[in-house]
């Protein structure tokens, strides 16, 4: 089904009552040659580009529970490609670039809005440290410019710029970063996947994987077992579970985010604002909600919400820096797994099994991940080997130590990022 | 969530560092390459009941065996990490 102008106006004029599904709900074949397991951004935009970019058309994308349902639908939505270590910025470079045509690309509104990023800076240290990062961006090929102190205030005059505590010193802007709208990212690749002929299998949860000599054979699941020639996983938030079906390692420890949304308000928040003195993010959604969020709670955690010492924390950082936030009334809060690998960067590599592959780790930056993610992994199963711009996020380089991602200059540790 | 240190007594999850899985008391020899990666890197982080390692930084700063579950966040037991490495 295509979307249109007229038909928007041929549907609102007739009761909507012509709308149909925009995916099939087929039964799982008993063969494919490619079966990805997880049907939340990146597994959907995989078998996308599969099919699109590599000609593959025998393909299943197995769903434990409904598109949409896990992180995808848990994010705060934030697009940006202000990274810094090689590695990292060519790959959301190109995940930014492919934001940029995807409702062209899907035919699909995904409300991709590149309405700016700001990363405020409070010292002559982080100043510095922000005037190197933008460098690299622009190096890169992205863009940033550095805004001082009068400049964030033409953009942010609602910052509370009497702050003795942490002073706005200035800030450096991204301006093609920015927001969409999550849960029409996955509607959207969904749709595009199975125009192009793939297999979507909601309710459908993987409780094996079949390797016989080293060698992937295919998967069991709650509706029967299905032959595959390659796997790919692509579960962040159960990487570790459904690798130990393959009995596969992973260097990933599960912690818990949290976000906030506010009741809806007139526009107010332009941008995407990030406060790193305080561990604080702020965008305001289209339709008036304040979202927004702080940092993980730190101790490994499943239970998909978090605890109230963090939820205290990301108000008292969001007041400090928006002293207006405290009229507004917080409505919903929620928590999603993370995937924490020891450096903060994610793994899309070959695992120990042939023909098994792990798209894993995305740690709290998987949304502004999912076109490239998906654009990578598809090269990495279809040609088996890495994609130019994602051949640094190997398993091994924790074991060597060489080709650390760690973005924040923390250390390799899990409990550090 | 809440933590009865065994010597402090049930106190807030604020006064507690996270360290991460239990694993880190059971460290191997020097030079084993593959066992370090293991040790520094690798997790079981299963979806369940787990041990994790805590410092009770603002009390009486020991370390502490945490019995948690980790999809329910309750807290089954908590030990001396000086016990459970004797």
């Amino acid at each position: 089904m295509g979307y249109n102008a007229f038909q928007i106006l041929k549907e609102g004029l007739t009761g909507n009552k012509g709308w149909r599904p925009v995916w099939r709900d087929p039964e799982p074949k008993s063969e494919y040659d490619v079966i990805i397991i997880g049907g939340g951004g990146h597994g959907l935009s995989t078998a996308y580009y599969l099919a699109k970019n590599h000609g593959i058309k025998n393909i299943a994308v197995l769903e434990r529970g409904y598109i949409g349902g896990g992180n995808i639908g848990r994010n705060t939505t934030i697009v940006r490609a202000n990274y810094f270590m090689p590695g990292n910025s060519e790959f959301y470079s190109h995940s930014l670039k492919l934001w940029e045509s995807m409702e062209q690309d899907l035919n699909y509104n995904t409300m991709h809005s590149g309405r700016g990023l700001i990363n405020l800076f409070h010292s002559d240290g982080q100043r510095d440290a922000f005037a190197r990062r933008g460098n690299m961006m622009c190096n890169q090929g992205d863009d940033a410019i550095l805004l001082d102190r009068d400049g964030v205030r033409k953009h942010l005059p609602y910052l509370d710029f009497e702050s003795h505590r942490f002073p706005v010193y200035g800030g450096l802007y991204h301006p093609r970063g920015g927001t969409a709208r999550h849960d029409a990212v996955a509607w959207g690749y969904a749709r595009g996947a199975d125009q192009l002929g793939v297999d979507l299998i909601q309710q459908c949860e993987v409780t094996g994987i079949d390797v016989k000599d080293g060698v992937v054979r295919g998967v069991q699941t709650s509706r029967g077992a299905i032959r595959a020639k390659r796997v790919g996983i692509v579960v962040a938030g159960r990487s570790s579970q459904v690798a130990a079906m393959a009995g596969l390692e992973v260097p990933i420890e599960s912690h818990i985010l949290q976000a906030f949304v506010s009741e809806g308000l007139k526009p107010t928040v332009d941008h995407v604002v990030s406060f790193g003195m305080g561990h604080f993010y702020l965008s305001q959604s289209d339709k008036g909600g304040l979202v927004f969020g702080g940092d993980l709670d730190f101790y490994a955690s499943y239970a998909q919400r978090g605890n109230l010492p963090m939820m205290e924390h990301v108000m008292e950082a969001g007041m400090a820096l928006v002293p207006a936030l405290g009229k507004a009334k917080v409505l919903r809060s929620w928590g999603g797994i993370m995937d924490m690998t020891p450096d903060g960067s994610f793994i899309i590599d070959r695992t120990k099994v042939d023909g098994l592959y792990m798209d894993c780790g995305w740690c709290y930056g998987g949304f502004k991940a999912v076109p490239a993610s998906g654009w990578c992994m598809a090269h990495l199963m279809a040609e088996d080997k890495p994609h130019e711009v994602a051949k640094k996020h190997t398993f091994d380089r924790f074991r060597t130590g060489h080709g650390l991602m760690d973005e924040e200059g923390t250390g390799s540790q899990h409990n550090l990022h | 969530m809440r933590i009865n240190c065994p010597i402090c007594g049930d106190r807030d999850r604020r006064e507690f560092y996270y360290l991460g899985a239990s694993d880190y008391l059971n460290r191997p020899a020097e030079g084993d390459l593959d066992a370090i990666h293991k040790y520094l890197h690798i997790r079981e982080n299963p979806a369940g009941v787990t041990k994790d390692l805590w410092h009770h930084e603002a009390g009486c700063s020991s370390w502490l065996v945490v019995e948690r579950n980790v999809s329910t966040h309750e807290i089954l037991g908590v030990e001396l990490a000086s016990e459970v490495a004797k």
